[in-house]
């Protein structure tokens, strides 16, 4: 044994060194049938590391104050200025974490679209998606929070409205709506606060839940392409899958591939349109926030419209805004509980029926122009399209159970397919 | 004893434990979330603010803050007050029975005085600021017929000169009415009526 070897033996009887490395990489055996879909699982981790790093940069010169300063600007949004244009590399460091926040959504609506189409949501993997889903809203807190730090006109009356919906609830409400604010209207006591959940309370939740989903994920071991278990046949030598290849080395540098192309479009992205025509980064919040003006229109970030046009298109009843609260919630809720909705006898779309594919596309559908008319401002029409799409959103959830045992499907391959 | 048998005293005395330390736990949590309620200092700034309204000019309007909100005063004339009364099957509530007000502004120009209007300048369907529509000029936004009133640019509410709302409208009631009274009668004390508000 050379000295490096003899250290990690010194190192392996008192910490779990090598036994962690061959269970989670060297000899964790993924499913060799991999396609383009499985890039996005990595991808979201190599993102939550940048916003981490990226975050931690920012805190250095950002400052959660809403007071006014000589120049009647809050001190916060000053701070945010000053770091895009005074401090060096500033610009590039605030760029990367508003964008990273975008590519963030934008990758893991794939990686859940990824779970929809091959059904990794299924037995026994429903709390691999339980744990996902967590992780989504977790991630919708972060996002919204983080939205409200640079006190623009679009983080003030972005977290009005959405902290108003705790207004909507019966008798509690507006008593809830005021112990989130810490005051009668979102005030500086709301900034501090956003700023500690932001930074460090809704991070700390996002990390454990990313362990916990990889844990579960390699107790039951990946899905595939195929939706079938690699474990039923085993090399009766080794009790290695038949069809399973070591992650490490072969999935690492898929994934490295993977991460080089992700940065060629984020980069793209980063340095020739940042605030990507304001879907990104809203024109108004480069305005400081002004709670006696409301902005003309007012729309949450893209990776938010699709529940927001929701909530619009439900009407007030019994002179309450709390049903479309409710539905705007049972949007997410309903995810949730996906594993137990899907009663088809194959998991992946490649063997599953028309009704299946038919139904999958209308909620992709459903889901785009939601999305695209929680951008626009009201209209009767609009309003009409929205209430259409969301029976549709929800239709997909809630009659799965019987379109997926009415679905004619197709036999299911003992082994993967090429 | 066989292992199995459970040794009722132990197990008792393990619940007692663990009564008390979970009770202990939900004391010790109260100070952190009463922490996050407004401080002394944001109750303070939640005071009265008196209003000095000599010098509003009939059919103009007038902002104040309290709370941290826009609180509107506005003078309405004759005209104005005249077609508040043509419209009440266009409104979800002409009579506020379902909306926050005051006793004593639940009347059909919502108001102590009746020229007067002071209403929380906050739409009750997501907290929006509403824009003036005072002038009876139809357009895009108000539709055709527009009396007069206020337009919320966020999800289209409709409001009249009394900050009634308009069927159709996303918001579900009238904008709420601060408790206020008069000192005199030309200075308007907001956010207190003597009445325990």
């Amino acid at each position: 044994m050379n000295k490096l070897q003899q250290l990690l033996a010194w190192v392996d009887d008192r910490f779990p060194l090598t036994s962690t490395w061959k269970q989670h990489l060297s000899e964790y055996y993924a499913p060799k049938n991999f396609n383009f879909w499985y890039f996005f699982g990595s991808l979201a981790l190599l993102v939550l590391v940048l916003q981490i790093a990226t975050g931690i940069f920012l805190t250095m010169h950002y400052k959660p104050d809403a007071s006014l300063n000589a120049a009647g600007v809050s001190v916060a949004f000053t701070s945010v200025e000053y770091i895009m244009r005074d401090v060096e590399w500033g610009w590039l460091i605030r760029y990367l974490h508003s964008t990273g926040a975008s590519m963030f959504f934008v990758v893991v609506y794939l990686h859940m679209y990824r779970g929809l189409i091959y059904g990794s949501y299924r037995k026994p993997r429903e709390l691999i998606w339980i744990f996902g889903c967590f992780i989504y809203v977790a991630l919708m807190a972060e996002a919204f929070m983080g939205y409200l730090l640079p006190w623009g006109q679009m983080s003030f009356w972005g977290a009005q409205v959405i902290i108003n919906l705790f207004d909507a609830i019966p008798i509690i409400g507006p008593e809830v709506a005021i112990w989130i604010r810490g005051d009668f209207v979102i005030s500086d006591a709301t900034l501090n606060r956003f700023f500690a959940f932001h930074v460090i309370a809704v991070p700390l939740v996002l990390l454990g839940l990313v362990v916990m989903h990889l844990v579960a994920l390699h107790e039951v071991g990946s899905n595939n392409p195929d939706g079938i278990e690699i474990k039923k046949h085993k090399d009766p030598a080794t009790g290695i899958p038949l069809d399973g290849i070591p992650f490490h080395p072969y999935y690492t540098v898929k994934d490295i591939l993977g991460v080089c192309v992700f940065l060629i479009v984020f980069s793209v992205i980063l340095f020739f349109t940042p605030e990507m025509g304001g879907y990104f980064l809203e024109a108004n919040n480069f305005v400081p926030a002004d709670p006696f003006k409301t902005p003309a229109h007012i729309a949450p970030l893209w990776y938010f419209t699709a529940f927001y046009s929701i909530l619009r298109a439900v009407p007030p009843m019994f002179g309450s805004q709390f049903p479309g609260v409710i539905a705007m919630g049972m949007a997410i809720v309903v995810m949730f509980l996906l594993p137990w909705l899907d009663r088809s006898p194959v998991k992946s779309l490649r063997y599953r029926g028309a009704i299946y594919k038919w139904a999958l596309g209308l909620f992709v559908i459903a889901f785009l122009v939601l999305s695209w008319l929680g951008t626009q401002s009201v209209s009767p029409t609009k309003t009409l399209m929205a209430q259409i799409f969301s029976v549709i959103y929800f239709a997909f959830f809630i009659l799965m159970p019987w379109y997926t045992r009415m679905d004619k499907t197709k036999p299911e391959p003992e082994r993967v397919t090429a | 004893m066989s292992n199995n048998e459970v040794n009722r005293t132990r197990r008792n005395l393990i619940l007692a434990t663990a009564a008390v330390g979970g009770a202990g736990v939900a004391v010790a949590a109260w100070p952190f979330i009463a922490s996050m309620s407004p401080s002394a200092r944001a109750k303070g700034l939640g005071a009265p603010v008196e209003v000095d309204i000599s010098k509003l000019e009939s059919g103009a309007k007038l902002v104040v803050e309290w709370r941290g909100a826009p609180v509107w005063i506005i003078s309405r004339t004759k005209e104005m007050l005249d077609l508040l009364t043509k419209h009440d099957a266009k409104l979800t509530d002409p009579k506020s029975e379902g909306s926050l007000q005051p006793d004593y502004c639940k009347n059909p120009h919502r108001s102590i005085k009746p020229e007067i209007m002071i209403a929380v300048g906050i739409c009750t369907h997501l907290g929006c600021s509403p824009s003036d529509k005072l002038k009876p000029q139809s357009d895009a936004e108000t539709g055709p017929d527009w009396g007069g009133g206020f337009y919320c640019p966020c999800h289209g509410s409709l409001f009249d000169l009394a900050t009634r709302v308009y069927k159709g409208s996303p918001a579900p009631t009238n904008l709420k009415i601060p408790p206020h009274k008069y000192l005199t009668d030309t200075r308007v004390l907001i956010g207190d009526d003597g009445k325990g508000a």
